[in-house]
């Protein structure tokens, strides 16, 4: 097995204890690489079906070419696709920095969502190295009925022997890539021929390195125009993959009051 | 689309531990720093996090994101950094080295293949260097490269340097950790680190960095003998697709393969993709599917091996684990224990010894407290399958797991009274605990009743004898109420008109909801043609009462015919016999059907048991 065998076949793996143990169970896709990769696996997993509810929590905000993406993909793999509305940036708390403010949108609608679905587990397509925070989580890591990360006190997770207990009204967030790197999706992207939204090639000089909200992110320079090049590129740079996002750079904390207040 | 990149990454994960404030956060930034793989950007955010915290530039700020641990400058919780090196990826996690935080720094070391073990030159050899080594081991963490740190404060000596080595080496040779290398570095200057000091020359071994380069890579098991913990069954349209990772061994469309604890004999049909590929093989560490031929149960919680390398099936266990319940662990605690894709409820016999840290020796001790290494007995009311973990270590590690929380984990060292499952074993012990839950914990599984309905001669004594005797060889208490052992006493004043057929009913109802209220899975065999009788023999044993209708065409029964009842029905020599001048009222909504035209006896007897196991359970399951 090369890496990326390995990669995919604990990340199979995962998904399918939580498909096994965790019900009900959904899982958030945004239409970028990472939770489109995400999708690929599960269709691996159950042997080309997604067995369960696929979620956008949709600020109405993202680009239209990632909306075009949506639709197409949705149809095309018979995805049972929800669109879930976020509540309006005025109702989210006003002393977040504003780019952390907007996406805390994204909180407010995944805490309504499961509040109504009574959701017992979400699929999420986060990974270690993207942020420090994140590099904190665990695999299959509980949150309390407001959908808070109780980073201080998380419980242990040992090899591969994940443990899915929790109480009423708190859910699992169950993270398969979470050992994935930048460079490793794009490898196996290109390995599967997973589609991906064109935004992350060049266009005049500029690619989005990672795909937010139009109004939060903003794309960088570079000239890769396949996924070739991608690889190439990232394989050189060392700049972080998350500096066009705006929020994580608004305070030194941003990122993590985003995340113990329940984003993803 | 051809790969643009050909070259074969390996990946190594290596886990940083030691004593708290010895500077494995440090070595890591530093590391960062000096292999090219800090971002200038981060670094910039790091001066101004250290500014703001009015403290000297931190290089643990890198791994150290959360704002208490900035603020407290002690890592709480595990964290990963991906080191990109020439050929090769080392994925380096950091574990807090606080006490308070032990389980986060077992989480940190679980995903590891090595450590870095890192120790204060100026204060040696700790209580929790010792505490960490002995977790690397029980954890699965057999090699590490020792960073005595600090060497600026002893000033750079190397009488200092070989004293403490020599200490540290006997630790890990006691523990079973084997050393790679022992690097005097200083982490915040950099000595040592990623390139060689000119400080210390007496010197002659490794940088950090070339220490991590010769690190082994990571291998798939190449022990003989195919193991897959089964994780569930997929369903398309007709198809059981069973999943699983291969832990070791390899499968192939074809292959024997035998399923435990049941010892379920079956064959591989084929190897399941998708895209469709081809492949009929497929090999350890993959995450498999699978189809059988005939239809054998294969079930979540299975343990999936070839007929040659079958594990140990034992009720008893001696484990060495880590305890992090948060109360005191004794004999007689009852929890749950997880491993490979099972679970079991499990009770403390012995607390036999913890290990005393700071002299690395067993004690005898009847109590574990939180943090302490220990070794005890823990009895299954289950006949479970046990893999030592010399053979097969992915599948000895096991978690123990208290209502909701996780409280511990370790390794299987044996299996205390392995025996073939299909013998009977005595799994009761004494005891006056008298609810209902008690009497289930001493069984092992709950009480039961298993009303199975149907026309004469569609098998349900067959059916009830068959599966009695599965459940008794798997541990259970089951005994089969049918008319041959109720007419000879219990109801031997009654005959064959209707209304003595009702009582008869009656009775056995009653006398089944009496057997499972103590516990026993009480199989009841009978005609029973009226919903209203079974309705009434439900309400007798409430929510523990367990409806199968034994379906099969009438014709069939008719065919069948074993005590030649139907032929002297038609023949009019038996009066009021169902199905031929009595009418049978099928099930509503029965518990579960069974389809004896449709079912061999044995896959019949599957289905049932299966559905028996579930039901009577005493399993956390998920």
């Amino acid at each position: 097995m090369d890496l990326l065998d390995e990669l995919e076949a604990r990340s199979i793996a995962i998904l399918r204890e939580a498909y096994f143990r965790v019900t009900p169970l959904a899982m958030l896709w945004s239409m970028g690489k990472d939770s489109t990769a995400l999708l690929w696996l599960v269709r691996k997993a159950f042997l080309g079906i997604v067995p369960f509810p696929v979620v956008l929590l949709d600020t109405e905000m993202e680009l239209p070419e990632v909306y075009a993406f949506r639709d197409r993909i949705a149809a095309e793999w018979s995805l049972d696709l929800r669109n879930e509305l976020c509540p309006p940036e005025a109702s989210i708390d006003p002393s977040l920095p504003p780019a952390t403010r907007a996406a805390a949108r994204k909180t407010a609608g995944l805490r309504a969502l499961i509040e109504r679905e009574k959701y017992r587990g979400i699929i999420v397509g986060i990974r270690r190295d993207e942020q420090a925070t994140r590099a904190k989580e665990r695999v299959f890591s509980p949150r309390g009925a407001d959908g808070a990360w109780d980073v201080k006190r998380q419980p242990p997770e040992l090899w591969d022997v994940y443990h899915t207990g929790i109480a009423d009204g708190q859910h699992l967030r169950i993270h398969p890539l979470l050992h994935w790197t930048e460079l490793d999706v794009w490898r196996y992207t290109e390995r599967e021929n997973i589609p991906f939204v064109s935004l992350y090639l060049t266009r005049e000089g500029m690619r989005y390195r990672s795909l937010g909200e139009k109004n939060i992110t903003v794309p960088i320079a570079s000239n890769a125009a396949s996924l070739a090049e991608i690889i190439a590129e990232l394989e050189t740079t060392i700049t972080p993959e998350r500096a066009g996002r705006v929020m994580d750079h608004e305070a030194e904390d941003a990122f993590e009051r985003l995340r113990t207040g329940g984003y993803m | 689309m051809i790969a643009s990149n050909q070259r074969t990454l390996t990946q190594v994960s290596v886990v940083a531990v030691g004593h708290v404030d010895h500077g494995k956060s440090t070595l890591i930034g530093r590391l960062l720093h000096d292999t090219g793989n800090l971002p200038e950007q981060r670094l910039n955010e790091m001066r101004q996090a250290s500014e703001r915290r009015g403290v000297g530039f931190e290089w643990s700020f890198v791994l150290d994101a959360l704002q208490s641990e900035r603020d407290q400058a002690v890592t709480i919780d595990t964290t990963r950094i991906w080191l990109r090196l020439p050929g090769r990826e080392v994925v380096l996690i950091d574990a807090p080295g606080h006490k308070e935080f032990l389980r986060n720094m077992v989480t940190g070391a679980s995903d590891a293949d090595a450590a870095l073990l890192v120790v204060d030159a100026h204060e040696g050899v700790s209580e929790q260097t010792r505490r960490h080594a002995l977790l690397l081991e029980l954890i699965g963490v057999r090699r590490a490269i020792v960073a005595i740190n600090k060497m600026d404060s002893v000033q750079y000596s190397e009488k200092r340097y070989e004293n403490i080595r020599a200490e540290l080496r006997a630790l890990l040779e006691r523990v079973g950790v084997e050393a790679s290398a022992f690097v005097p570095i200083s982490a915040r200057d950099g000595d040592n680190v990623a390139r060689a000091s000119g400080r210390m020359p007496w010197y002659e071994g490794p940088t950090i960095l070339a220490a991590l380069l010769a690190l082994p890579g990571r291998a798939n098991s190449t022990q003989e003998g195919l193991r897959i913990a089964v994780q569930g069954v997929l369903r398309r349209a007709q198809e059981r697709i069973v999943v699983g990772r291969i832990e070791s061994g390899s499968l192939a469309a074809g292959d024997d393969i035998l399923i435990s604890p049941g010892r379920r004999a079956a064959r591989v049909r084929t190897i399941e993709t998708w895209p469709p590929d081809g492949t009929t093989r497929a090999g350890a560490g993959s995450s498999v599917a699978f189809t059988l031929e005939g239809s054998p149960f294969a079930d979540r919680g299975d343990i999936v091996s070839d007929p040659e390398h079958e594990p140990a099936l034992a009720t008893e266990i001696r484990a060495r684990f880590l305890w992090l319940g948060a109360e005191p662990l004794r004999a007689g605690r009852r929890l749950t224990f997880r491993f490979g894709t099972r679970s079991a409820a499990v009770e403390v016999v012995t607390l036999e010894r913890v290990i005393a840290i700071d002299a690395l020796e067993q004690q005898e001790s009847g109590v574990a407290r939180c943090n302490d290494v220990a070794e005890a007995v823990f009895k299954s009311r289950y006949v479970l399958t046990v893999d030592d973990a010399a053979a097969h270590p992915s599948l000895a590690r096991f978690i123990l797991i208290d209502g909701l929380d996780m409280v511990g984990g370790g390794t299987i060292l044996a299996a205390l009274n392995s025996a073939p499952a299909r013998e009977a074993r005595d799994l009761v012990p004494s005891g006056h605990l008298l609810d209902s839950s008690a009497r289930a914990w001493r069984n092992g599984h709950r009480g039961a009743v298993i009303w199975l309905t149907g026309l004469p001669a569609s098998g349900k004594s067959t059916l009830a004898m068959q599966v009695e005797r599965r459940l008794f060889e798997l541990g259970f208490n089951a005994y089969v109420l049918d008319g041959d052992n109720v007419r000879a006493g219990l109801c031997n004043d009654l005959g064959f008109s209707a209304d003595d057929r009702r009582e008869n009913v009656r009775r056995v109802g009653e006398v089944a909801a009496l057997f499972a209220d103590a516990g026993t899975i009480a199989i009841a065999a009978f005609i029973s043609p009226y919903r209203s009788d079974r309705e009434r023999a439900r309400h007798a044993a409430g929510p523990i009462f367990h409806e199968v209708f034994i379906k099969a065409d009438p014709a069939l029964c008719e065919a069948r015919d074993p005590k030649g009842q139907y032929q002297r029905a038609r023949a009019g020599t038996l009066a009021n016999f169902t199905g031929v001048t009595g009418d049978y009222e099928a099930p509503l909504q029965p518990e579960l059907v069974i389809d004896t035209g449709e079912l061999s006896v044995s896959d019949a007897t599957e289905r049932l048991l299966r559905y028996v196991e579930n039901a009577v359970s005493l399993e956390h399951r998920g």
